[in-house]
């Protein structure tokens, strides 16, 4: 079956017979469970543990940092954050030690008799509020990353300006709440330690594992077990849940099940990044954006994690689509003391979307003009510049998109048709709104020559092929579109294909499943490896002879047949990570999202009536997996911009449970419409580009841009909850 | 500064260690009917290969009788994924709030984790094991596959389970009525309006 | 932890008056919510679902509804005399959580419960229903809208089991509910309303807005003198009498009190 033509899911049958086994479903005969004593208190020192006398310890394992054999350090970026907190606390749960029993039953009991004494330190949990000196934890300001993007010169700009705007918009954390918790097994086996579980990257955890014990990489293996969904959350936290398990593992003797319950898994591990982004833009009479200066503030938490990263995506994207000469955008994330915040689909850039694509609506009614005839005159076109001086080259017309996805939505007769409603209804108000932007593929400047991926196609005797990479299958589709694509560059039917399980001891390193880049960097290589194979093979694509030459080959004695593939950086992406110029990213996906609300002035209830969501993506691999993937991220996307609001006690997140923290249901969705403006891009397998993330960038800006419409009131933080409806509309009566 | 934990008793230690305790668990009289079931505290349950002061129950799950002993704290759902070893039915609150863990008791759906197995005696169980496996496909499940009415995958046993049950309720033609019946059953994925897809596939061929 | 099964209700009110007392469980869905996290070693449940008989049904004649107290919300909306006879309990029972707790989760339970954001509650206070609690030493009916004296505070006696609810049968000139929670279902009440107006006079019952549920009497004087309101803030100005909302996780006193007095202005103005 070729590309495009809509292979099922590989993975589905077991799925949904219930039969793919989840790392809590995996028979583990003997397996201890592992349990953490946390921090109570956000920051603080470590004055006593006490153990309950009067409870029976002898049979329980007790890990502390005393037990870790090599550097205390989970291994991210920097190397400041221990996993186990010696002598000082940082945020509330903040690991201190690791228990681990073959009972559950015994084992809550004895975390019912430890007591942890701290001594609380002033902590800062406000990434905004004034520095004294006593709150300083990371270097000299408690700036984990600093980014400056500059392009021309703003400041003389704004004297000559027809219009200087102003704004400030701010996005509150959200919790990824995966239907599978967080978990790991493990166990030595073969004289390794061995670590199974709900993970994005398993070379991010043996990365950890080497580290943190000490070790050679030979000492471990890191397997993933099928994962009940990541979006980012399964990125780097799964590195200090393996560790825990490896350490009680290795005391115990035994194997050790971490499976964190619902509430700890939404108290303890990351979240979105909370954001406030300042915009102060100057334009032409015409509505040209002269000059744009941004100020964009991400709260990291207590520890550097992927935080410097996550602001670097945010300030690439903080300036949209659009051409100006002149910018000047500047970044910081800052410590306070939270658990740490970190990887969420989209990573920064739906936060300074959201505050560009309110700002955009927010000029438009300051000087009177149509919100779309304004992005019109500024979306960039071809040869002009982004922000970070990269040129626009791509196939696509931005306007004309813009003005497609409109049409879709039949925004113009709708505008009129609410105007009218909103005349007449007591209470009822609708509006309708969209946003225009774009999302990097891959990681980050130099981030992929950096990682230097590679991927392994292996013949097998039997006349199939066996793909070998370190990508993981969340839910996104990735074993079913790479089958397609080796298929395809083969020229085999996909029942040839096999994905092989990510497994660090026969999968080589091709990058972490992150950043949009499986489909499109991953997949490139696979089909530099499927040419690698075919000429070792001395065939073409679609010979019909390369099953029987495959079956011969990689029968022969002693030799292997694999076709294989490393990253090297396309001569024609030029990026400076010192200046933050060049090309951010090999290519862009692109699009207009259209939201149309209604707001119950009763309730403040707002109920998202219909959705529209267009996008030039490259070429589609997959149109049923892809729909679904865009459609899925919508739905998150409505998520954060309506429910989900993470309520902070002490820094760390209060509402732990699925009814106090509200994702959307069924019953909250308007339909989606999905469309796909195809245009193949060279950068990625057959034509394709990432798709991942860029669905959960539109829609709160899409979706608050229609309220402030509905309601005539400027919304300019998210998540707008009935209560912060409730307030913004206060006193402007209702009826 | 603190006190050093008590050292760690080597596995084999452990097991010496926990033969003892057998007898500390007890069973006590009743007043009332026949099943009276009693645990002690930290006594080994359904997650170890001992179940002590565990209580005989019989439940009929997926038409086969299951005779077991269970600790009286295990829920239906940690009976059914630990007990009966029967793991499609999943875990994802624990708490009734995200419906993973649905499974039809007397063919109503329920939340396996807002009741305790031993209050299922006799009572007729079906999880999603006993809806359909890869080769022999529910209709709902086939309509799964052929709306894409899933991604990762961790909620859809719940989401079919759901779906099955709602075939027999009283429930709206309408998309909206669908959402409505389905809105125990929580997707992260987003994959609902596929979800209602394949529902309204499998209802207009009945 | 002990479970007790008992077969009869005689053996039920026994295990009742047994020290250390059981508490009560029917369908688990409020319960189980907050079990994990309880000590369990002293922990008794009294499993009432296999009682059936007398408790399981559920009545209604020419001038009650009586609804055993093992009796579901799925029950009521399952069965098209009882939608009909009163709706409200239908719509509420829709609105309960999701199908899987509506199957499972009793009327009797949600007054036992007795949650401030109980949704069960509201409507049948509204249709004035009365408890009927037994032990062995008896049998005695309390008015629902009697029934509560503080937070999870109520007038049942430690050995007394809800074993019915009766709601008598009327003409109703008005009769109306409404749910406000998070998202547009499986979600807890922020503010929630049930309003009967029969032959007895207005009832209006809140939710989530005191620490229990509670008639709203000041409107329902105000309303019982025919007075009419021009504003949302007339309303909540008399509310301010009836209720007392706070400030939790889920929402704010002013949001409840806001959108309580709104409700109420546009459902009685007939403009919802």
């Amino acid at each position: 079956m070729p590309a495009g033509a809509d292979l099922p899911r590989i993975d589905g049958l077991d799925k949904l017979a219930g039969r793919a086994a989840y790392v809590d479903d995996l028979p583990t005969p003997g397996a201890w469970h592992g349990a953490t004593v946390r921090s109570s208190v956000p920051r603080g020192k470590i004055r006593d543990i006490h153990f309950d006398p009067a409870f029976d310890w002898n049979d329980i394992t007790i890990v502390d940092h005393r037990d870790i054999p090599g550097p205390n350090q989970l291994k991210l970026i920097d190397v400041d954050q221990p996993v186990l907190a010696a002598g000082e606390v940082r945020h509330k749960h903040e690991p201190i030690l690791l228990l681990a029993h073959p009972s559950v039953h015994k084992l809550r009991d004895a975390l019912r008799a430890i007591r942890v004494d701290v001594e609380p330190l002033p902590a800062i949990l406000d990434p905004a509020a004034p520095l004294t000196p006593d709150l300083i934890q990371y270097k000299s300001d408690n700036v984990l990353k600093h980014i400056d993007i500059r392009q021309g010169d703003p400041g003389p700009v704004f004297a000559r300006a027809a219009h200087i705007i102003e704004g400030e918009y701010v996005t509150g954390s959200q919790e990824h709440v995966y239907l599978e918790t967080q978990g790991m097994l493990a166990q030595w086996q073969d004289g390794r330690l061995t670590v199974r579980g709900s993970m994005q990257c398993p070379y991010y955890v043996l990365d950890a594992l080497t580290h943190l014990f000490g070790r050679s990489r030979d000492a471990f293996r890191v397997i993933q077990s099928p994962v009940g969904g990541g979006f980012g959350g399964k990125e780097e936290y799964p590195s200090l849940l393996a560790i825990h398990a490896a350490l009680l593992a290795e005391k115990s003797g035994a194997p050790v099940k971490m499976i964190y319950d619902r509430q700890e898994d939404m108290a303890v591990t990351t979240k979105r990044h909370p954001s406030r982004t300042r915009h102060r833009t100057a334009l032409d009479k015409d509505g040209r954006l002269l000059a744009m200066e941004i100020d964009v503030l991400l709260d990291g938490g207590a520890y550097v994690t992927l935080s410097p990263v996550v602001l670097s995506r945010g300030c690439i994207h903080a300036a949209g689509p659009y051409f100006c000469e002149n910018i000047h955008i500047r970044g910081e994330a800052r410590l306070t003391n939270s658990p740490p915040y970190g990887a969420f689909r989209g990573f920064g850039a739906p936060q300074t979307i959201f505050a560009i694509e309110r700002h955009m609506d927010v000029i438009a009614a300051r000087i009177g003009i149509d919100p779309v005839e304004l992005r019109r005159r500024n979306l960039v076109r071809t040869g002009q510049p982004l922000a970070t001086g990269q040129i626009y080259k791509e196939p696509t017309d931005l306007p004309a998109l813009m003005d497609r996805a409109l049409d879709l939505a039949q925004y113009k007769a709708r505008t009129q048709s609410h105007a009218e409603f909103n005349k007449s209804h007591p209470f009822l108000r609708r509006g309708i709104g969209f946003a225009t932007f774009h999302h990097g593929a891959g990681f980050t400047g130099g981030g992929e020559t950096y990682l230097a991926s590679e991927v392994w196609i292996e013949g097998k005797p039997d006349g199939t092929v066996e793909l070998q990479t370190a990508q993981t299958d969340m839910g996104q589709g990735t074993t079913t579109i790479l089958t397609q694509v080796v298929a395809e560059r083969l020229g085999i039917p996909t029942e040839q294909v096999r994905v092989a399980t990510p497994d660090t001891s026969r999968v080589p390193n091709s990058g972490p499943t992150v950043a949009s880049r499986t489909a499109m960097v991953v997949g490139k290589l696979i089909e530099q490896a499927c040419d690698d194979l075919l000429h070792q093979l001395g065939r073409k694509s679609g010979d019909p002879e390369i099953s029987d030459d495959i079956r011969r080959h990689a029968s022969l004695p002693g030799k292997s047949l694999v076709g294989r593939a490393k990253y090297q950086k396309p001569a024609s992406i030029q990026w400076d990570d010192k200046t933050y110029r060049g090309d951010a990213y090999a290519t862009y996906s692109w699009a207009t999202y259209v939201a149309d609300v209604e707001v119950d002035l009763r309730t403040c209830r707002v109920r998202v009536t219909d959705f529209v969501a267009l996008q030039e993506v490259g070429r589609v691999l997959n149109t049923t997996l892809a729909t679904g993937q865009i459609a899925g991220g919508v739905v998150q996307g409505i998520g954060w911009a309506l429910y989900e609001n993470v309520v902070l006690e002490d820094g760390a997140m209060k509402n732990c449970q699925m009814t106090n923290y509200v994702i959307p249901s069924a019953g909250d969705l308007p339909p989606i419409r999905v469309v796909f403006e195809e245009r193949p891009s060279h950068w990625g397998p057959g034509g394709a580009k990432g798709i991942g993330e860029l669905p959960m960038d539109g829609p709160a800006p899409a979706i608050v841009n229609a309220i402030s419409r509905a309601v005539t009131t400027t919304i300019n933080e998210i998540p707008v909850t009935p209560e912060l409806l409730l307030k913004a509309t206060e006193g402007r009566g209702h009826g | 500064m603190r006190d050093d934990p008590p050292s760690s008793p080597s596995r084999r230690e452990f097991l010496q260690t926990t033969a003892g305790t057998a007898a500390a668990a007890a069973i006590a009289g009743s007043v009332g009917g026949p099943v009276v079931a009693t645990a002690g505290a930290g006594v080994t349950t359904a997650d170890g290969p001992r179940i002590e002061g565990a209580v005989p129950i019989t439940l009929r799950i997926n038409g086969k009788d299951r005779k077991l002993r269970v600790d009286p704290r295990t829920t239906l759902l940690d009976c059914i994924r630990e007990t009966v070893d029967l793991t499609g039915t999943k875990k994802g609150c624990d708490h009734g709030q995200c419906g993973a863990c649905t499974v039809h008791v007397n063919g109503r759906r329920v939340n396996s984790c807002l009741s305790f197995a031993v209050m299922h005696e006799g009572e007729e169980i079906t999880t999603i094991e006993g809806i359909g496996g890869p080769d022999s496909l529910h209709p709902m499940q086939a309509a799964f596959v052929a709306c894409d009415g899933y991604q990762c995958g961790y909620c859809t046993s719940g989401q079919i389970m759901s779906a099955v049950a709602l075939l027999k309720e009283p429930c709206g033609a309408d998309d909206a009525a669908v959402k409505e019946l389905m809105s125990g059953n929580i997707c992260r994925c987003g994959a609902y309006l596929n979800i209602v897809s394949a529902i309204q596939q499998v209802r207009r061929k009945a | 932890m002990q479970v007790h099964r008992p077969y009869t209700l005689h053996d039920a009110l026994a295990l009742m008056a047994a020290t250390p007392t059981p508490t009560p469980i029917a369908g688990g869905t409020d319960l189980l919510v907050s079990w994990h996290h309880k000590p369990k070693e002293k922990l008794a449940l009294l499993d009432l679902s296999q009682l059936g008989g007398e408790l399981a049904a559920m009545r209604l004649t020419a001038d009650t509804l009586e609804l055993g107290a093992l009796t579901t919300y799925w029950d009521v909306i399952a069965s098209p005399e009882v939608s009909r006879a009163f709706p409200l309990l239908a719509e509420a029972a829709r609105q309960v959580g999701a199908m899987q707790i509506q199957t499972r989760g009793t009327w009797a339970g949600n007054i036992g419960n007795g949650s401030p954001a109980a949704d069960g509650v509201p409507v049948l206070m509204a249709y004035d229903a009365t408890v009927v609690l037994q032990s062995t030493r008896g049998r005695r009916e309390v008015q629902l809208d009697g029934y509560y004296t503080g937070y999870k505070k109520t007038v049942r006696l430690p050995d007394e089991l809800i074993v019915a609810i009766q709601i008598p049968r009327r003409t109703r000139k008005a009769e109306w509910f409404e749910k406000v929670g998070a998202r547009a279902a499986q979600t807890i009440t922020k503010v929630g309303v049930a309003v009967v107006n029969d032959e007895k006079g207005w009832r209006v019952v809140a939710n989530s807005v005191a620490p229990y549920v509670c008639r709203c009497r000041n409107l329902e004087s105000a309303l019982q003198k025919g007075q009419k309101f021009k504003s949302p803030e007339e309303i909540r100005d008399i509310l301010k009498n009836d209720i007392a909302p706070i400030n939790d996780m889920r929402s704010t006193a002013a949001y409840r009190e806001t959108v309580l007095s709104r409700v109420l202005f546009y459902r009685l103005a007939d403009k919802a």
